[in-house]
């Protein structure tokens, strides 16, 4: 085992390691010394502890997480409420219900994730101001109901891989790494709905509950980047479109992936003014 | 525009290779450990000791993953009749598949770790009745969902923890989809007070729980007895 080219690795993939640690040539220091000293098998212990030290969860790192989500559930709870008093949008009576459960769920993950915040001790983010034209991108967004369902569709299922891009930075925590797991599961059943709106309608008549491949189901490519990476069928190293009674379609169903902090502020930077 | 900080955040494919890095010491470390354990074998009252830590974890969601397969199976196998829409047995297939790849998935990352082929009764299930089989289905998702939910927080190792996150949303979409179908008439069924508390969080069940809620439906015996509890 060369210690260098390990750090050289680590290096590589995260620059900042030495910020979040002491300087390479301390860190080198300190394993040098230990080498000699414990055995070669307990080295991955070492090393996993030096690691483990490096990425911890603080308190502000899981705060900066809950405002993270708490900013998406502000853009869903605005964008259902705006439609649903929007006297331009008609919302077939059919579905007046179910929107008006699903904004009422996305205020109670408003609420729920102040409380969380504030009960840590952090400071909860304050309400961006929002524009759900998207700067003219949607520019019906409130009058027609197929661009209104598109953005749902889209909001919704950026949400489910946006909680999913932060359940490891929530492993410390566990009552809210299951909450961030609860909140997945009731986006990800909102999503599905508005999936399949969209397929009873005709806007879509081949979409699924579910997300297949990278396709953004005749959305387009304004919103590409909330479906990119969908695509993925290698989980842990196993390729599951090789597993028995598996295709690459359905391999790339059966798994939501997620995105990170970065590609959802864009996505939903768009959004916000 | 706000900006969060962002805790060890790199790009996608870095956050990969930490994480496969990460994996490979927790697996060393997993690896001279686990020469004491004996997880996945048979007890010694013919029980199937699902075993501990985050092999025993994995096995509980592998048995979940069996049992809806299993269903599944006979759901497309023998249809029933009366679907109400065209497209209603393609998309109970399209969930069939997708069982059959979580299993294999489990199955396949459990490796020799993995507990049998596990023996199931649907005798219940009357499989020419749609009312039957939807009723069987919503139950089993909406437990299912409960049951990785309650699962995530009991794992060590991120890699799993976030494959366990990559199948829940999943189930999700698919309790919402039989909700959906199985109550035309009722809308905003897929996220009702059933499965959403007012907070708007869905369910969370620990093993003990969830077992014991679909005991019905697994004919061999799991001992979940060295599972973690927290």
């Amino acid at each position: 085992m060369d210690l260098r080219n390990i750090f050289n690795a680590i290096e590589t993939t995260d620059p900042e390691i030495y910020e979040r640690l002491n300087s390479r040539r301390e860190v080198m220091h300190r394993f040098t010394n230990m080498g000699g000293k414990i055995a070669l098998t307990a080295l991955p212990f070492a090393l996993g502890s030096m690691l483990n030290k490096a990425y911890s969860q603080t308190p502000t790192d899981i705060i900066s997480i809950l405002n993270f989500a708490l900013t998406l559930e502000y853009l869903e709870s605005e964008f259902y409420a705006s439609a649903l008093s929007a006297s331009s949008l008609v919302i077939p009576d059919s579905e007046a219900a179910s929107f008006n459960l699903i904004q009422q769920q996305e205020a109670a993950h408003v609420n729920f994730l102040t409380n969380t915040i504030t009960g840590l001790g952090g400071t909860p983010a304050t309400k961006p101001v929002f524009d759900f034209t998207g700067s003219g991108t949607y520019p019906t967004v409130f009058n027609n109901f197929g661009e209104f369902l598109a953005l749902a569709q889209t909001f919704e299922d950026t949400g489910v891989r946006a909680y999913k891009g932060q359940l490891t930075g929530l492993i410390a925590n566990n009552s809210v790494l299951m909450a961030a797991m609860q909140i997945q599961a009731v986006e990800a059943r909102h999503a599905a709905h508005v999936r399949r709106i969209r397929n009873l309608n005709g806007t879509a008549p081949n979409e699924c509950p579910w997300i297949t491949g990278n396709d953004t189901s005749e959305i387009g490519s304004s919103v590409q980047a909330s479906y990119n990476g969908e695509e993925n069928v290698s989980q842990l190293g196993i390729d599951t479109s090789k597993l028995p009674g598996a295709t690459v379609k359905s391999a790339t169903e059966c798994f939501d992936e997620p995105l990170t902090m970065d590609d959802v502020m864009a996505i939903i930077g768009a959004f916000i003014i | 525009m706000k900006t969060f900080e962002k805790p060890g955040d790199v790009s996608p494919v870095n956050c990969l290779k930490r994480r496969q890095f990460l994996c490979y010491i927790v697996a060393s470390a997993a690896l001279i450990s686990s020469c004491t354990k004996d997880s996945g074998s048979s007890g010694s009252n013919n029980s199937i000791d699902l075993g501990s830590g985050d092999v025993g974890v994995l096995n509980y969601l592998y048995a979940l993953e069996q049992l809806q397969t299993s269903f599944y199976i006979q759901v497309v196998s023998k249809p029933y009749k009366n679907p109400l829409a065209d497209d209603e047995l393609d998309l109970m297939t399209n969930i069939r598949d997708h069982e059959i790849i979580h299993r294999g998935f489990y199955k396949s990352l459990l490796g020799t770790n993995a507990i049998p082929v596990l023996e199931f009764d649907f005798s219940s299930t009357d499989f020419s009745n749609r009312d039957s089989v939807m009723a069987t289905a919503k139950t089993l998702k909406d437990i299912s969902v409960s049951a990785y939910n309650g699962a995530a927080q009991l794992l060590t190792n991120a890699s799993y923890l976030l494959a366990a996150g990559k199948i829940a949303s999943v189930e999700a979409r698919h309790a919402a989809y039989i909700h959906d179908v199985f109550s035309d008439t009722s809308y905003g069924s897929f996220a009702d007070n059933t499965v959403v508390n007012t907070d708007g969080l869905d369910l969370a069940a620990l093993p003990d729980a969830v077992l014991a809620s679909v005991s019905s439906y697994i004919t061999s015996s799991l001992d979940a007895s060295h599972l973690p509890t927290n």
